[in-house]
């Protein structure tokens, strides 16, 4: 009798001894990854990077038929004012003409306002065709002179190396002049 | 020696590259006295401290920029804007004040026990090596946050190169890259405030080495030749370790959380002013000793030499020290000049954040002049002389006599 | 003898704070010390207490001490929302630029901008107060030993009456807890300077006492945060330094003495 109770002595001290171990280990493990957290966390964006991460802008200053190029998140908006006759171009293009079918008036809020990122979707290089000055292209939108890709005026790829269209940024109307991005 | 992997994957690459079997070996088998105190966690802690200091580092420089125009506002750019910032440069702050702490305490230990004396006398080197660079780093990364104790101490400190003969002005406008400090002057400074930490790693690891090639002291002081004097450090000083790296934590914690800037100097918040001296300029609190070293002697080239020499005359402590008996237990009368030491360094670091006029410039003399007295008179001297307690054959004996007496 | 080696370690450890009070050469008259409730282990800051402290800056400290390192956008931390910082921000004037043309201009504020200094650059500071620069309040409570109640202590230090026979110099006010007791700011807080908008009294001990609490925010904004994860941490660790002396003794019981 008091043999099998003192080899279930030694087990039961054997169990405690491997739990307070688990719950060491477990706890110390738990406690280094809280700890490496604010490390990592360090590396996100700042405070103020994400308080600059949305911006307002004015449109008053845009005549129709002209665009205004500006810096959100250290790349370029092109804030485009079209006119009547760019807005009837974007919409009467056949989706299966497109590389990257989208319609016009989901890229827009307003027909009159067209708000894209201006950064190529093939490897980055700004397009031009802001200035009245500037190349175009074959569609009266963007042209890129990096590598020949073509944008319409809904900023939609239809010729060159570039797969999808100018990227469209988050954005609101706050009233009928001001837009806030990001 | 080498014990086989039961893991086919490790055993394959240990063959080729034994990184594994040298860690086990130092890590996980190594025959470690078994009458080690807590005395002996200073080490380890070291060398956590290391870490955390190199990790907080490296991640602060990512945000801090080392020009004269912006460095004080990248430093509040951190506290303010940066994600957990504030608790980043205070672990960074706060942690330098602690690992000079724990290797101040991890000294006083080799002094204590004579962890110096042969076989040690390299391991000891290569630590007192260590401390100096620890000493440069430090010293370039106070400037680094560009407030008025950060100029102006710099000031202070590099104008001493003005001392050395001949050449001193030359050496200093090439050590500041210009006239004053300025801008290239904070950029190399971040530099090698960068670098030095790395090579601080290499010598630890020789360090370790050397450890590990003779062996720890234990608190008798003697040469364990008997097998079950030793127990492998995995589990038994592992946890023992991981016990005082909780205590160390609870420490730190409180100081990084509730009092981060009480030990340093409020002076710092003010960016640097190079047409405005501070009323007082004092280093950190773990130079005071030696800046109470310099600033004793009148003479600016001696006031040097004996600051510098206050720590090189550490190299050749293990001749010095002529006493076959290693440890203070069984050295009665050496424990009393142990305490007096100790003693008379922590009265120098407080006489070191005065100014040194009157009193305290006489009792920072007094402090120097008994410092180097320790080294070399007394301890030559009471090797000679001192009636050492009976030196136990093995750490067993020891205890035995103890129980005798309970 | 170890524990006493430790004593004395720990015991020297604990005097550094006190090493540098020692340091000053005047011998100070003894601070007037509060009960700050960003203080201690549970220190934080009161929402009310800091849109005091805003306001005191807003109508009394701002026609001469800048606040550059606060940013609108901060005042989050008080209390108001958005929409209040927005507006706020948009009283002020930044000037911004160079446009198109090249020229600086004013536009209104953001929550992104700084505080507006009340002078262009110290120098222009200095010159207008011949000589004497009031300092930016960022960081003031930070830059001095007990920054908070020294700050209280000074401003409710005006009503000292000078000892007999004290040279005042023109320009100059008497104030014992200011270096050389002397102060060339003229005492910017008294009963009801300014109508508080929450309608609580505003007596000179409490618009010092709102004051410091926002000064020290604006120098510590991170405090409530810093405190409360401290406890967190250090009711952690506590709890897991226990386990690991108890795993400790288990893992050496196997050793026989």
């Amino acid at each position: 009798m008091t043999q099998s109770n003192s080899r279930t002595k030694s087990e039961l001290s054997k169990d405690r001894r491997s739990f307070l171990k688990l719950t060491t280990a477990s706890m110390a493990a738990v406690g280094t990854t809280f700890a490496i957290w604010p490390f990592i966390d360090s590396m996100n964006p700042s405070a103020d990077v994400l308080a600059l991460g949305s911006k307002e802008f004015d449109l008053s200053n845009i005549t129709k038929g002209s665009s205004k190029t500006v810096k959100w998140r250290g790349k370029p908006i092109f804030i485009k004012h079209r006119t009547k006759q760019e807005i009837n171009e974007a919409r009467n293009v056949k989706l299966t003409e497109l590389k990257d079918p989208q319609k016009d008036e989901d890229r827009v809020i307003k027909p009159e306002w067209l708000i894209v990122v201006g950064v190529c979707s093939h490897l980055g290089c700004i397009p031009l065709g802001q200035k009245k000055t500037d190349a175009k292209g074959d569609f009266n939108g963007w042209f890129c002179p990096c590598h020949g890709s073509h944008y319409d005026s809904s900023g939609r790829v239809r010729k060159g190396p570039a797969p999808k269209n100018l990227q469209i940024p988050k954005y609101k109307f706050i009233n009928e002049n001001k837009i806030k991005v990001g | 020696m080498s014990k086989k992997f039961k893991n086919k994957t490790l055993a394959w690459l240990d063959y080729r590259l034994p990184v594994f079997g040298i860690l086990r070996e130092a890590l996980v088998d190594h025959p470690t006295p078994r009458n080690l105190n807590y005395w002996w966690n200073f080490g380890s802690l070291a060398g956590i401290t290391l870490i955390i200091m190199i990790v907080s580092g490296l991640v602060l420089s990512m945000h801090y920029v080392p020009h004269v125009d912006l460095a004080f506002d990248s430093v509040e750019h951190i506290m303010r804007d940066v994600n957990y910032g504030w608790l980043i440069r205070y672990i960074h702050s706060v942690g330098s004040s602690m690992f000079f702490l724990i290797v101040y305490i991890h000294i006083a230990r080799g002094l204590y026990y004579g962890s110096y004396k042969s076989p040690r006398e390299v391991l000891w080197w290569l630590g007192i090596i260590i401390f100096l660079l620890m000493i440069a780093t430090a010293f370039l990364g106070y400037t680094l946050p560009w407030g008025q104790m950060s100029f102006w101490g710099a000031t202070v400190i590099t104008n001493l190169f003005t001392a050395i003969p001949l050449v001193g002005d030359n050496v200093v406008t090439w050590l500041l890259g210009g006239f004053s400090i300025d801008n290239p002057t904070l950029n190399r400074f971040y530099s090698f405030h960068y670098l030095l930490p790395f090579i601080i790693v290499g010598v630890v690891f020789l360090h370790i080495v050397a450890l590990h090639k003779v062996g720890s002291n234990n608190p008798t002081g003697i040469d364990l030749n008997l097998k079950k004097e030793k127990i492998p450090f995995h589990p038994y000083y592992t946890i023992k370790d991981f016990f005082g790296f909780g205590v160390f934590f609870i420490i730190f914690g409180i100081f990084v959380f509730f009092l981060p800037n009480s030990l340093g100097h409020p002076n710092n918040y003010i960016p640097a002013d190079p047409l405005v001296t501070p009323e007082h300029i004092v280093p950190e609190w773990y130079f005071l000793p030696f800046y109470a070293i310099l600033r004793a002697i009148p003479f600016k080239l001696l006031g040097v030499l004996a600051m510098l020499g206050s720590i090189l005359i550490l190299f050749v402590l293990p001749w010095l020290d002529t006493c076959k008996v290693k440890s203070c237990r069984f050295r009665p009368i050496y424990k009393q000049f142990f305490w007096i030491f100790i003693f008379n360094f922590i009265v120098l670091g407080w006489v070191g954040s005065k100014v040194p006029e009157g009193h305290y410039l006489i009792i920072s003399r007094i402090c120097t002049g008994y410092y180097f007295t320790h080294f070399l008179i007394i301890l030559p001297v009471l090797g000679m002389f001192e009636k050492t307690l009976p030196v136990p054959l093995n750490i067993f004996e020891k205890q035995k006599v103890k129980k005798k007496y309970k | 003898m170890a524990k006493k080696f430790f004593y004395i370690i720990f015991s020297f450890f604990l005097l550094i704070p006190n090493l540098f009070g020692l340091t000053s050469s005047d011998p100070q008259i003894s601070l007037k010390k509060q009960n700050w409730i960003f203080e201690g282990l549970f220190g934080r800051y009161d929402n009310s207490s800091l849109q005091r402290g805003l306001q005191i800056y807003q109508e009394v400290c701002s026609a001469c001490h800048g606040m550059k390192r606060l940013r609108f956008r901060e005042l989050k931390d008080l209390g108001f929302t958005d929409v209040q910082i927005k507006k706020y921000a948009e009283t002020f004037e930044i000037l911004d630029g160079p446009n198109e043309l090249g020229e600086m201009f004013f536009r209104p504020g953001e929550p992104s901008d700084t505080f507006v200094s009340p002078f262009k650059n110290k120098e222009e500071a200095k010159a207008s107060f011949g000589g004497a620069y009031p300092p930016d309040l960022s960081l003031l409570t930070k830059t001095m030993k007990n920054g908070p109640d020294y700050i209280y202590s000074l401003l409710t230090g005006y009503e000292e009456t000078p000892p007999q026979g004290f040279e005042l110099t023109d320009g100059l006010y008497y104030n014992p807890y200011h270096d050389g007791k002397v102060i060339a700011m003229p005492p910017p807080l008294y009963d009801n300077v300014i109508e508080y908008i929450d309608g609580t009294g505003a007596s000179l001990h409490q618009l010092s006492y709102d004051i410091v609490i926002f000064l020290n925010w604006a120098a510590e904004p991170e405090l409530q945060k810093r405190k409360s994860l401290g406890l967190k941490f250090l009711l952690f660790l506590i709890v897991l330094t226990l386990l690991l002396y108890v795993t400790m003794k288990e893992i050496w019981s196997k050793i026989e003495k």
